[in-house]
């Protein structure tokens, strides 16, 4: 089976690292991805608050476009990484389906620019394929270096998970858990994983925005964890970027590293640092790869 | 001591907006909002609540009742980041957050927002790049939200831009697709429709169902 890689806005840009280590990991793992022809933005949250209509239009264009790559194959399964687009995506792939009018109106938008959209398409994150589609021991049999020792607070925030709980749970997901597990990692129990890291509100209303992200690199901190992981290019930049600005407000030194689940996929796999953008992280988890078994640091 | 407050202000029912809540329910799914039982679980679980002037449970209540101005005008829906806990719990399944959605255009094409917040500046920089390269370009949002909002911020966060910017994450690049003419046209389509229909003519859909 192939898949349609769809990327979105953040992976070209602060979410750069996020796309190098999820092709590098499919491309060890021997699974094609093939890059949407001339994708356009989701829409993410900030359309939506201007205009529902032309937010579902958005992300019909691009079903349309992925039906036509695909061809003549069943269905399209597109990738969607980021957990913003993949809910924007997934929301409208439900809504044209639910609702009749809102389907006529947007047929006519399409047909307008001369597109077609089938509901040939799936929507899937990338969790969901390496969980359910691609067998256990194949990801085991790839890992070199096993992540012994390093205790994970896997973060899936809110959109992977919610409102639509398509592939895992949107209480207590146990995806990203599964695959660290497999990696040889261990999972801290951090009951904040599907929390909201506070979106884009750190960028708008910062002193908000900053504390809800605080808030749940202090639990992990208290539950001993060494490395949070995360699915969503927007959770990560929030949780790695401003912790120097928590340290500052909050008084409490963080230091934690904040990487996509890939990179640590990647790490695991024993493929090169930078072929994962792990050169392209604020606080790097040299520190945390170099604990030795037993949970020690190595120096320190 | 707490300080006087001034007279309570008092509302009458004559000066609410009975039409406000069949507005705000025609979105898809939007008519569960009449089910709600104040049960208070949408504010529970929202992460925000305790930064809002209204919790989610008082503006259901509120729109309901038809305060219009004050929803639209209250700091709620602009400090709802779509995390989507209300919908999820809600026992009457109420789609919370696409209610907010449905306030936040209202508010936007009624132009009531509270003056130089930055989450609907955000919003309407997003939906104009993306209206014109298809694509948006997170560099050019962001300045643009700050010389906008406070111009002095552009130079708050100067250093974490400059730091992004040597390791590969930010660039001055502007996104753009290809077909650009393609996505116009399917956009132009929808230029006057709104999900939220007009006044006129929920009053005159009103009507029929009487």
């Amino acid at each position: 089976m192939s898949y349609i890689y769809y990327p979105g806005c953040s992976l070209k840009s602060t979410g750069r690292a996020y796309e190098e280590s999820l092709l590098a990991v499919f491309a060890a793992l021997d699974i094609p991805l093939k890059e949407l022809e001339d994708w356009n933005c989701c829409g993410a949250t900030a359309y939506m608050s201007i205009s529902e209509l032309k937010a579902f239009a958005l992300s019909a264009r691009n079903f349309a476009l992925a039906e036509r790559q695909n061809g003549e194959e069943d269905y399209a399964e597109m990738v969607v990484p980021c957990a913003a687009c993949y809910l924007g995506l997934n929301k409208a792939h439900r809504y044209l389906a639910e609702y009749p009018e809102l389907r006529k109106k947007i047929d006519r938008a399409l047909e307008a620019g001369g597109l077609k959209y089938n509901d040939k398409v799936h929507v899937r994150h990338p969790l969901d394929i390496l969980v359910n589609d691609i067998p256990a021991e194949k990801i085991t049999s790839q890992v070199k270096k096993p992540l012994e020792g390093i205790k994970v607070a896997c973060y899936y925030g809110c959109q992977l998970v919610r409102p639509y709980a398509d592939f895992d749970d949107s209480h207590n997901p146990q995806t990203m858990d599964k695959l660290i597990k497999l990696l040889g990692g261990e999972v801290v129990d951090w009951p904040l994983k599907t929390r909201c890291c506070g979106g884009s509100l750190t960028g708008t209303v910062q002193d908000v925005g900053i504390r809800l992200s605080y808030v749940l690199l202090a639990e992990a901190r208290k539950r001993g964890c060494d490395i949070v992981a995360t699915a969503c290019p927007l959770c990560q930049f929030n949780l790695e970027c401003y912790q120097k600005r928590m340290s500052n407000l909050y008084g409490q030194e963080l230091n934690l590293p904040v990487l996509y689940f890939t990179q640590l996929m990647g790490h695991a796999f024993g493929l090169e640092s930078r072929k994962l953008g792990l050169n392209r992280v604020f606080i790097k988890p040299s520190r945390v790869f170099s604990k030795k078994e037993g949970g020690q640091y190595v120096n320190s | 001591m707490n300080k006087w407050q001034g007279w309570r202000k008092i509302r009458y029912e004559s000066e609410l907006d009975p039409d406000f809540a069949s507005e705000i329910a025609s979105i898809p799914g939007g008519d569960k909002l009449y089910s709600c039982i104040q049960c208070g679980t949408c504010s529970g679980m929202c992460p925000l609540s305790p930064y809002m002037d209204y919790t989610p449970r008082q503006i259901i209540a509120m729109i309901r009742a038809g305060f219009k101005g004050e929803v639209l005008s209250s700091y709620t829906t602009w400090l709802c980041a779509s995390c989507y806990s209300c919908t999820v719990e809600c026992p009457k399944e109420i789609k919370l957050t696409d209610i907010m959605y449905a306030a936040k255009r209202l508010a936007i094409r009624g132009k009531v927002y509270p003056k130089r917040f930055p989450t609907p500046v955000l919003a309407g920089e997003f939906f104009k790049a993306v209206e014109k390269y298809g694509r948006s370009s997170e560099s050019w949002v962001l300045v643009n939200l700050f010389m906008k909002t406070n111009p002095l911020k552009v130079f708050k966060q100067m250093g974490l831009g400059l730091r992004l910017w040597s390791q590969g994450r930010l660039s001055p690049k502007r996104e753009a697709i290809k077909r650009r003419d393609e996505l116009k046209s399917i956009l132009k389509v929808l230029e006057k429709e709104h999900m939220v229909k007009d006044k006129e003519e929920m009053i005159t859909a009103g009507k029929e169902v009487v």
